[in-house]
């Protein structure tokens, strides 16, 4: 009973609580007892506050007895009682944040993130600090500083990244849901890797205040999830304009579960692309067969399935490696040793403390990058590099607009390979080629989705990925729904 | 296009106020040509006539109130500091 509260979904455990037949309280006291159990193994956790998270169990206990004497709706909010694991970026006020740096090892947020305030708004229950690529800059999750987190498929193997904590959290049962960023696939590619769901809204739908920034024009925050329908519920309490992040735009904020409901009703035909440069060489063959069988379901749903051309993925590796380390070497120029986070003792004078506390602070995979885009944009080289990554960046996106004009969404594998063994790639190209089918959708600024479609022989889960248009997360949750109702491979278990 | 020999370590590092060391450096120099050379491809892309893109959606002209609210406090603003003294956060001397 315990664990299979553990690996159940937010409408599952809403109707349980909804129904007086389980508390936050103890849903809560499973999913602690759960991660004591299994962290040992998994180490999704930076670090997570026991006695805070069952204060804010019983919190939600007393808020759901009063409305229900008061005679009103026993569940006011959608999340109400749901556990919910934090990326290690992301502000909890009075939680550690780290970002898995040295750096900022035991910085404590002084404020909420806006995300953060949302789903507190919404009842959930804030849990955790989760594991992830120092700065989220990684695909493996084994450049923290603090631990590498295991597969929980495979313990030998990585969970992906930069959001592995995250993601290894959900598919492992210690949180039914957790946030995570996506910058180049930080989000759908370990979801990928640990077969949970894992969706990056469109770039402006959620707040980015309270989030450590890596690379600007690219970085979305948005959430894991058991299932579509969850990750839906989670969208719709972190959407929307915030005034304390310009680039959030006002566009309105629709129920996206009732909306994707109401498409899978109708029997909605879509009109879904297939584009043959997501299908080339350094595809894994089961990974290349489980996305084809995927496809054939839809088909079998009525979807008409049509080629588009998408000519200048090919570039789209090189031109984010300009552009968000270009934007990374800006962003992290504030970690100084003035204000906040790692100090050098060395240090004798206010320049010299500049270069030392960053020395020791960051490591390797943070200062390559802020090498190589303090490179592109130094004087010289900046027009070489940077600017012409940004009209690249302009010809990827008309590729997907165009595209747009013929399709509803677009269907990919969410990752060429399984999840790779920790160790595998240590070359740094060899990593970043991981990304090569996540990376597109955020210079474009589209929504996109990565959803369980199968495992390999060897047992490893492979994730198909959805892309849609801006702004029509609606319309993206229920073509991914409409494959999960066919086939659910999200329910499955991994043995630990 | 710049050739990847042409990343020159200490004055980028210099300039990114990053202290590395000798090994980083040769370690680095070999890593980044390898990127550098991978990126290369992008002077393959006829880009005349194209506009760069910033960000995906573009939002510009986002007014606000110019209106004092409440902020951090002092003692929250202060509570990460490395060094501080009373109401400062406290750096090594400036000025000789």
């Amino acid at each position: 009973m315990s664990e299979d509260l553990c690996f159940s979904t937010i409408s599952e455990l809403s109707r349980l609580m909804d129904s007086g037949a389980l508390s936050a309280a103890e849903l809560m006291g499973a999913v602690i007892s759960r991660t004591k159990q299994v962290d040992g193994r998994i180490r999704a956790f930076n670090s997570f506050d026991e006695t805070d998270a069952l204060a804010q169990a019983r919190a939600s206990d007393e808020r759901r007895a009063r409305a229900r004497a008061a005679g009103g709706d026993a569940r006011s909010r959608p999340l109400e009682g749901i556990p919910v694991g934090f990326k290690d970026v992301i502000s909890v006020a009075g939680q550690p944040l780290t970002a898995s740096s040295r750096m900022l090892a035991g910085f404590v947020s002084p404020y909420d993130a806006t995300v953060t305030r949302r789903l507190k708004d919404a009842g959930a229950i804030c849990w955790g600090r989760l594991n992830l690529d120092e700065f989220a800059m990684g695909s493996s999750t084994e450049n923290s500083a603090f631990g590498v987190t295991s597969n929980p498929w495979d313990l030998e193997r990585v969970p992906g990244g930069s959001s592995g904590g995250s993601a290894a959290a959900v598919a492992a049962g210690e949180a039914t849901a957790a946030l995570g960023s996506d910058t180049g696939g930080s989000i759908r590619q370990p979801a990928a890797l640990c077969n949970v769901v894992g969706l990056k809204p469109t770039y402006g739908r959620v707040s980015r205040y309270g989030l450590i920034a890596f690379a600007s024009s690219l970085d979305q925050i948005g959430t894991f999830a058991r299932s579509v329908g969850d990750a839906a519920l989670v969208l719709g309490a972190i959407a929307g304009r915030d005034r304390r992040d310009s680039t959030s735009v006002d566009v309105g904020v629709p129920d996206y579960a009732a909306g994707a409901a109401a498409h899978a009703k109708s029997g909605r035909r879509w009109r879904l692309g297939i584009a043959k440069e997501y299908f080339g060489e350094g595809l894994d063959p089961e990974v290349g067969a489980a996305v084809q069988a995927a496809i054939d379901e839809y088909r079998a749903l009525g979807c008409e399935i049509s080629e588009v051309s998408l000519p200048h993925t090919k570039y789209a590796v090189g031109t984010y490696y300009i552009i968000a380390t270009a934007e990374c070497s800006s962003n992290l120029a504030r970690y100084d040793g003035v204000r906040y986070g790692r100090r050098s003792e060395r240090t004798t004078d206010a320049v010299d403390i500049f270069f030392k506390s960053r020395a020791e602070g960051f490591g390797p995979e943070v200062k390559r990058r802020i090498i190589l885009g303090t490179y592109v944009l130094s004087s010289g080289y900046y027009d070489a590099y940077y600017l012409r990554a940004q009209k690249v960046r302009t010809l990827i996106r008309r590729d997907f607009l165009e595209a747009f004009a013929r399709v509803d969404a677009i269907l990919t594998p969410t990752s060429p390979t399984p999840a790779f063994r920790k160790g595998e790639k240590a070359d740094p190209l060899a990593m970043y080629l991981n990304d090569i089918y996540t990376i597109g959708v955020n210079l474009a600024g589209l929504p996109g989705i990565s959803i369980p479609c199968g495992f390999t022989r060897a047992g490893l889960p492979i994730g198909l990925q959805v892309i849609g248009q801006p702004f029509k997360e609606t319309e993206l949750l229920a073509v991914a729904g409409a494959y999960e109702g066919r086939c659910d491979w999200g329910r499955r278990r991994p043995k630990l | 296009m710049p050739k990847p020999q042409d990343l020159k370590l200490d004055h980028i590092a210099n300039l990114a106020r990053l202290d590395l060391t000798e090994e980083e450096k040769a370690r680095f120099a070999t890593q980044l040509g390898d990127v550098l050379a991978y990126v290369a491809q992008l002077n393959e892309v006829d880009i005349s006539g194209v506009e760069p893109t910033a960000h995906a959606f573009p939002v510009v002209n986002v007014w606000e109130a110019d209106v004092p609210e409440p902020g951090l406090s002092v003692e929250d603003a202060l509570r990460n500091a490395p060094a501080r003294r009373g109401s400062m956060f406290v750096v090594p001397r400036v000025v000789e």
